[in-house]
């Protein structure tokens, strides 16, 4: 850090700052130890940025929790191997008590749950003085200013007033940022970052990653980053060790790895990950009837506040929204967190209170009582986003399929067993693993347990909420096939709620995106994607990482106007986009800007 | 669904039982518990002298009682009573009011705690408050009270311990049942059209089967020493029936003279709660199916 002037790292001969030397960790399980990291050696390089990538399980946290000393005690150790900083500082074997010096100083650590990460019941400022004084940083007369320019550092908006917040206050965002500026308080020489991107959104996703950047030009901190995103991946790093199974599979420069993976695992699950622009065909669905009718939808929760406890305000979480799928058609929701999308797939399954319309089948549902709706929630299913928290753990994986039949009496004894038989057969399982409890399954497997009971109605529509965001991309990708298979098959209309442009891409004829519970464009896929006429959807698209090093992402595009709230007090319901079509099928909310004048 | 698998092992009750008994502590607990009411059922033949016979030789010469010997084994009491007798028919009592109040206390705090935590609302309100209001009232007193105004039997005390003892059942599955609801497998049932009875029914009380029999075991020990202090009060089980706590209660001002009459019925009400919550701590751990096969 003395000398700031230069981009070390790149095109310099590289000076290692850390090595890590056949590094071993062992986890005790009640079955015996088990090896979760192997043998795994690599060195990381003054300013540059080292991405350990791989899938859920191939130990790239327990190798950063290594590095920081934060393996949980007492189950996990390190068996063997070294972990070396540059001065010979060895740091495998190091007790607590003298690790305290190398954390924060030398090596620091930022989360994926910037929310769990910081005391909820501290204000950021005192989170921040705190690191400072503690390990004597600066004096303590001048904390608070060190404090203050940190959160410059990191580019918060109002830094002042963030001071005297408390976590809870921030948007997750800048709750990030807060963590980074703690972790980079004390100039460490390297910055670990586990999936730091991961629980956020796209577009805020992509400013975070481009002040690690910029700090890591700034300060010449060497970066470590550990991520599942391949997109985050070629965006990030400079150099990249893909895992598997503990062990490393592949390890080459970014861009090599991008071009010519190696092994074909590396190979494998790059192909795996869905790109933007490399749509596959669609067939054309049937549009002569609609499965799927929403007209004029809005979900409202009462907010409730002062001393009579009367309601106050009201989230409009979702606003005159409309739309129409056909049979054979998928209709994506896209949109940031909090902007309404689930609640629309929720009101669709009449799980919150709805007003408007939506026909299913040609049946109306809004009126009706949980007995007249019953006979109608036969053609609309639901698979949700977390396959392990929607199936009941000490339920029979086989009972759990089954029970949409019990429930709406039709089909029992062997004549049940076989359609649930026949139902697992049909997403790619075999009728012996029904005596399993879900535990038992992995989490792809687990989806297609979840799908197949969804399918056990013979349903016309399917609403998938996140259905494949918990996936590893490998799975991901088995999933999106098994659910376009049935598509073909079965004529099934989906609502496919998702975050996530790549997938939404693969996966949709129409395009829907929403901001604080409405729709502000709406059109064929490649409309939306590639045309996008509404700031927001731009924005949006601007902030997707590219999965290919070669093409460098323009820096996202600054949002247009003030973040806006769904809450609004009683009685002032938010004014309703005006939509028009600027091509046929492609409706666009007029900017805000034209609204207001 | 049954036959289609041979590769998962059977999950019944006699394999809990068997993990139990692998178990050290969980096997003593089990043990000790089977022992007592082995002989509290076989109370009759076991007991060496009628128990509410005050027998000549059952005291000295100074009309003192006798400490154990090889005739009576843990002594006599100040009537000339057989204590070993004495105890196993106690044993009888106790484990009567510990299973029936326990029963009646699991059975109403599930109801109520489970209707408040699925429907909450202003259900839910009523009933936590209420809830609260009996967890606030000292319990002690409320025993004594509900004890004076009724006439002490056999029932009426177990119903005065269950009154006492459902607050914490209700409370413990009422946060269970709330945080079970809101979870997304309930919500698939919702939006599957199931009705609320076979969500209770079949989701949510399996979730909680667990909780209840954990809480259940301990529960029981807690009852038999709430029996122990209300008949040591003078308010629980009348003499002459035996009871472990009213053996202690006639007994206690003899502590210095005559230790045995304190010490046994103590050592078999502490044995027995030990013994309870031995077993509840082991039910807990082996009746996860996630921990199954563990351990």
């Amino acid at each position: 850090m003395s000398e700031p002037a230069a981009t070390p790292g790149r095109g310099d001969a590289p000076r290692p700052v850390l090595t890590v030397e056949g590094l071993t960790i062992q986890v005790a399980t009640p079955d015996g130890a088990q090896i979760v990291v192997e043998d795994l050696g690599f060195t990381l390089n003054r300013g540059e940025t080292l991405c350990l990538a791989g899938e859920s399980g191939s130990g790239k946290s327990m190798t950063a929790l290594a590095i920081m000393g934060l393996l949980p005690q007492p189950m996990a150790r390190i068996a063997r191997g070294s972990i070396r900083l540059a001065d010979g500082t060895e740091l495998a074997g190091r007790r607590e008590r003298d690790f305290r010096d190398i954390r924060a100083n030398r090596i620091s650590m930022i989360f994926q749950e910037p929310m769990t990460s910081l005391n909820p019941v501290m204000t950021i400022g005192r989170q921040l003085t705190e690191v400072l004084l503690e390990h004597r940083a600066c004096p303590r007369a001048e904390a608070p200013a060190r404090a203050l320019d940190l959160l410059r550092d990191v580019q918060i908006t109002d830094a002042e007033r963030r001071l005297k917040q408390y976590p809870h206050e921030l948007s997750g965002g800048m709750r990030q940022r807060v963590m980074i500026a703690i972790a980079l308080a004390c100039n460490p020489e390297i910055l670990i970052a586990d999936e730091p991107t991961t629980a956020l959104d796209v577009t805020v996703q992509a400013e975070v990653l481009e002040l690690i950047r910029a700090l890591q030009r700034e300060h010449g901190t060497t970066v470590l980053m550990i991520t599942h995103d391949m997109g985050v991946v070629a965006e990030m790093a400079d150099r990249v060790i893909v895992m598997r199974h503990g062990r490393q599979a592949e390890a080459a420069p970014v861009r090599t790895l991008f071009a010519a993976p190696q092994t074909p695992y590396a190979r494998q699950l790059l192909a795996a990950v869905p790109r933007l622009g490399q749509a596959p065909a669609r067939p054309v669905p049937d549009r002569t009837r609609d499965v799927v009718d929403v007209a004029d939808l809005s979900v409202r929760f009462p907010m409730r506040g002062g001393v009579l406890n009367r309601v106050t305000a009201q989230v409009h979480a979702v606003e005159g929204v409309s739309f129409r799928i056909s049979p054979g058609e998928t209709l994506a929701l896209v949109g940031e967190s909090g902007c309404g999308k689930s609640t629309i797939g929720r009101a669709l399954m009449g799980l919150v209170p709805w007003q408007g319309s939506i026909r299913i089948a040609g049946q109306q549902m809004a009126g009706l009582s949980p007995r007249g709706l019953k006979p109608i929630r036969r053609n609309i299913q639901m698979v949700f986003q977390d396959p392990g928290a929607s199936l009941d753990a000490r339920m029979k994986v086989g009972r759990q399929v089954a029970e949409p039949l019990i429930v709406h009496g039709l089909a029992r004894g062997s004549e049940l067993t076989d359609r649930v038989e026949w139902l697992f057969r049909r997403v790619g399982l075999t009728p012996d693993q029904m005596d399993r409890y879900p535990h038992e399954f992995s989490g792809g497997q687990r989806q297609r347990i979840c799908i197949a009971r969804a399918l056990a109605l013979r349903p016309r529509a399917i609403v998938a909420d996140e259905s494949v965001s918990a996936l590893d991309v490998s799975v991901q990708a088995q999933v999106l096939e098994l659910l376009r298979e049935l598509q073909q098959e079965e004529g099934l209309a989906y609502l496919f709620i998702s975050h996530d442009m790549a997938v939404i891409e693969q996966v949709a004829d129409r395009v829907a995106v929403m901001n604080l519970g409405q729709i502000v464009e709406t059109g064929a896929r490649e409309q939306v994607l590639r045309d996008p006429a509404h700031p927001y959807t731009r924005r949006l698209l601007s902030a997707v990482p590219i999965p290919d090093p070669e093409h460098m992402r323009p820096p996202v595009l600054p949002r247009e106007g003030e973040v806006g709230s769904p809450v609004r007090p009683l009685g002032q319901p938010p004014a309703r986009n005006e939509m028009h079509e600027i091509a046929p099928g492609h409706w666009v909310a007029r900017p805000a800007k034209s609204r207001a004048a | 669904m049954t036959d289609a698998t041979a590769a998962t092992p059977p999950r019944g009750q006699g394999s809990v039982l068997v993990a139990l008994l692998r178990r050290p502590r969980s096997a003593f607990g089990l043990i000790v518990i089977l022992t007592m009411v082995g002989a509290a059922v076989f109370a009759p033949w076991l007991m060496p002298y009628d128990p509410n016979d005050q027998m000549f030789d059952g005291l000295s010469l100074e009309g003192a009682p006798l400490p154990p010997s090889s005739e009576f084994w843990l002594g006599t009491d100040l009537l000339g009573r057989d204590l070993f007798s004495r105890l196993i028919l106690g044993a009888q009592t106790s484990l009567i009011i510990g299973v029936l109040a326990n029963g009646i206390a699991v059975l109403l705090g599930a109801t109520v705690g489970i209707t408040a935590g699925y429907f909450g609302g202003w259900i839910g309100g009523i009933l936590m408050r209420f809830t609260d209001l009996m967890m606030a009232f000292p319990a002690l007193l409320l025993a004594i009270v509900l004890a004076a105004i009724f006439k002490p039997s056999l029932l009426i005390v177990a119903m005065v311990i269950a009154m006492v003892n459902w607050v914490q059942m209700a409370r413990v599955i009422y946060t269970e049942t709330r945080s079970l609801a809101q979870r997304e497998f309930i919500e698939v049932q919702r939006a599957m059209g199931s009705s609320t009875f076979r969500i209770l029914g079949r989701h949510i009380l399996p979730h909680l089967v667990y909780s209840i029999i954990v809480f259940g075991t301990l529960g029981i020990s807690t009852t038999v020493l709430l029996e122990a202090t209300l008949s040591y009060l003078g308010v629980g089980v009348q003499p002459p029936t035996p009871s472990w706590g009213n053996i202690i209660y006639e007994n206690q001002t003899y502590f210095a003279n005559a230790p045995w009459l304190v010490f046994f019925p103590g050592l078999a009400i502490v044995l027995l709660a030990l013994a309870f919550n031995l077993l509840g701590d082991a039910l807990r751990d082996t009746l996860d199916p996630r921990l199954k096969g563990r351990h």
